[in-house]
């Protein structure tokens, strides 16, 4: 009995968890088209987002490209289909990939950032203060994010995969011995413009989720050091989860698309 | 006038306020003093809507504070909160201009920060510190950026709390004469907490002491010396001995 009790509070909790972040998803839209704007803060959230992340993106996608060249050298070697690397190698990061492992980097980098420094502000009665003088936390904090990482991330991953490309294209001809002429020609003729398209959409819902769940987090912190370090974790863990998952449901849909 | 009608506030099961009765008269200064942790941080932010009570009404010159327009509503106040809650991401001038720069106040940068910094003057802050940030500052400074933010707009209400703790006897001299200045000049209403009683006999109308949740003792500052409720004598006097429990 007591077990099955166990079970149905977290099952509650979980609920209850999920109606309180669609609340939050639901006055973060609200927010979103109603006036006032803060643009400077977008700006700002754009720079620190978008062109922050770039190297952390850019690396990252560098040596999965490379790793994956190889990975799909020894697996068509089986076949003797050495010469599908190029568009595998592309396909794999344009669709998964890039965006996947960007969106996990930018989720450890900037959910966990939103999250310290909201939850800092909310501890610390700054969000308080806020309210005080007539602003609205959640239009001043949470739409400039939300907006700067749902339309900044598939710019990064864009970026991204024409690194994560050049990396597969680098230990393609200086390892693996490929014409370089040939790898380019064969990356581009099988590349379609929905593959490109799909991995860009789950871009922009992968940087939608990092900052909803850095605010949700941070505003909801709980008091003093622990709780802002709690919330840090929380916002990491959730939104790196949702990603995963949320991923899966896209690749469904565009696959049966 | 502010009106304050049977709060009642908990936290989980620890119940903090238990029926609070107040009223403060438009163009008075009021001072809420009273032990550590007794829930007069909470009777203003329950004023100000940042916390809502479990029970109770709240009324502003006779608007239900809870149905009010909330714009309208915070544009009257001015707050100053215990630990300052200076925004860290901006320099110590757009802290204090911070209503001047945006919204229905908004003005030209350079005007808003003229009145910045002639407001960082009367706190006791030369221009030069316009250009920190509150993290450069101590911790007496933040909590007079906090009070030049706290007036910048010229509010009709202005809440302080704890405005001299940290400040120098000097310094704190200061703040209890802006204070008085703030209500005397510019006719605002104005609520302190505080535990100093240099203070409180600089800057009361009108006292009310917070014991157990509810308002123990309220009556006018030339009262609180005559006064034999013997919490109030305890707390006035400062002394170990008494009703209200030091547990050591
Ligand atoms: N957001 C909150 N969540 C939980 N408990 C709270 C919260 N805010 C205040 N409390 C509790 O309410 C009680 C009263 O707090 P409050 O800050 O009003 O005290 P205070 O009278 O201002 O004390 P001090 O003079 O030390 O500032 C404290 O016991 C505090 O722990
Ligand atoms: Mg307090």
């Amino acid at each position: 009995m007591r077990f099955l009790a166990a079970i149905g509070r977290s099952v509650l909790g979980l609920l209850a968890s999920i109606g309180r972040v669609g609340l939050f998803v639901a006055s973060t839209l609200t927010h979103l088209v109603r006036p006032p704007f803060y643009i400077k803060e977008f700006l700002n959230a754009v720079l620190f987002i978008g062109y922050f992340s770039l190297p952390v993106v850019g690396l990252t996608a560098l040596f999965t490209g490379g790793a994956l060249a190889l990975q799909i050298y020894a697996g068509g070697a089986r076949f003797s289909a050495e010469t599908v690397v190029p568009s595998i190698v592309a396909i794999g990061i344009v669709r998964e990939l890039g965006p996947v492992l960007g969106g996990l980097m930018v989720a450890g980098r900037v959910a966990a950032s939103i999250a310290a420094e909201i939850g800092t502000m909310k501890v610390t009665e700054q969000i308080d203060a806020l309210v005080t003088l007539s602003t609205n936390p959640m239009k001043y904090l949470t739409v400039p994010r939300v907006l700067a990482a749902t339309l900044t991330l598939p710019i990064l991953v864009a970026v991204g995969d024409a690194i994560g490309i050049m990396g597969g294209y680098l230990v393609g001809v200086y390892r693996l011995d490929f014409n370089p002429a040939a790898y380019m020609t064969n990356t581009m003729d099988f590349l379609e413009a929905g593959d490109v398209m799909s991995g860009l959409i789950k871009a922009a819902v992968f940087g939608f989720i990092v900052a909803v769940m850095g605010c949700y987090h941070g505003m909801n912190s709980g008091r003093g050091a622990q709780g802002v370090g709690r919330a840090t974790t929380n916002a990491v863990v959730s939104s790196s989860v949702l990603i995963l998952a949320s991923n899966f449901v896209l690749t469904e849909l565009f696959f049966a698309a | 006038m502010i009106t304050l009608e049977n709060i009642s506030k908990s936290f989980g099961d620890k119940q903090v306020l238990r029926g609070v009765n107040l009223t403060v008269e438009t163009g008075k200064s009021l001072v809420i003093i009273g032990g550590s942790g007794t829930g007069k941080s909470v009777t203003l932010k329950c004023i100000l809507g940042l916390i809502r009570p479990d029970s109770g009404r709240i009324l502003i010159d006779g608007e239900d504070a809870a149905t009010a327009e909330r714009d309208a509503f915070l544009a009257k106040f001015g707050m100053l909160f215990q630990g300052a809650a200076l925004f860290d991401s901006m320099p110590v001038w757009e802290n204090v201009a911070f209503r001047l720069l945006r919204g229905s106040l908004k003005r030209p940068r350079a005007e808003a920060r003229d009145i910045a910094v002639e407001k960082l003057r009367r706190v006791g802050l030369g221009p030069e510190v316009a250009d920190l940030f509150p993290a450069e500052l101590s911790g007496g400074m933040q909590k007079r950026v906090g009070l030049a933010r706290a007036i910048a707009a010229d509010p009709e209400i202005i809440f302080f709390d704890e405005p001299t703790t940290g400040l120098d006897p000097i310094m704190s001299g200061v703040i209890n004469e802006l204070v008085r200045e703030i209500v005397v000049e510019m006719g605002a209403t104005a609520m302190t907490i505080t535990h100093d009683m240099t203070s409180v006999r600089a800057i009361a109308d009108d006292v009310a002491m917070l014991h157990a949740g509810k308002v123990r003792w309220t009556g006018p500052i030339s009262d609180l010396d005559k006064a034999d409720d013997p919490y109030l004598r305890q707390f006035v006097t400062g002394s170990a001995d008494g009703p209200i429990e030091a547990v050591r």
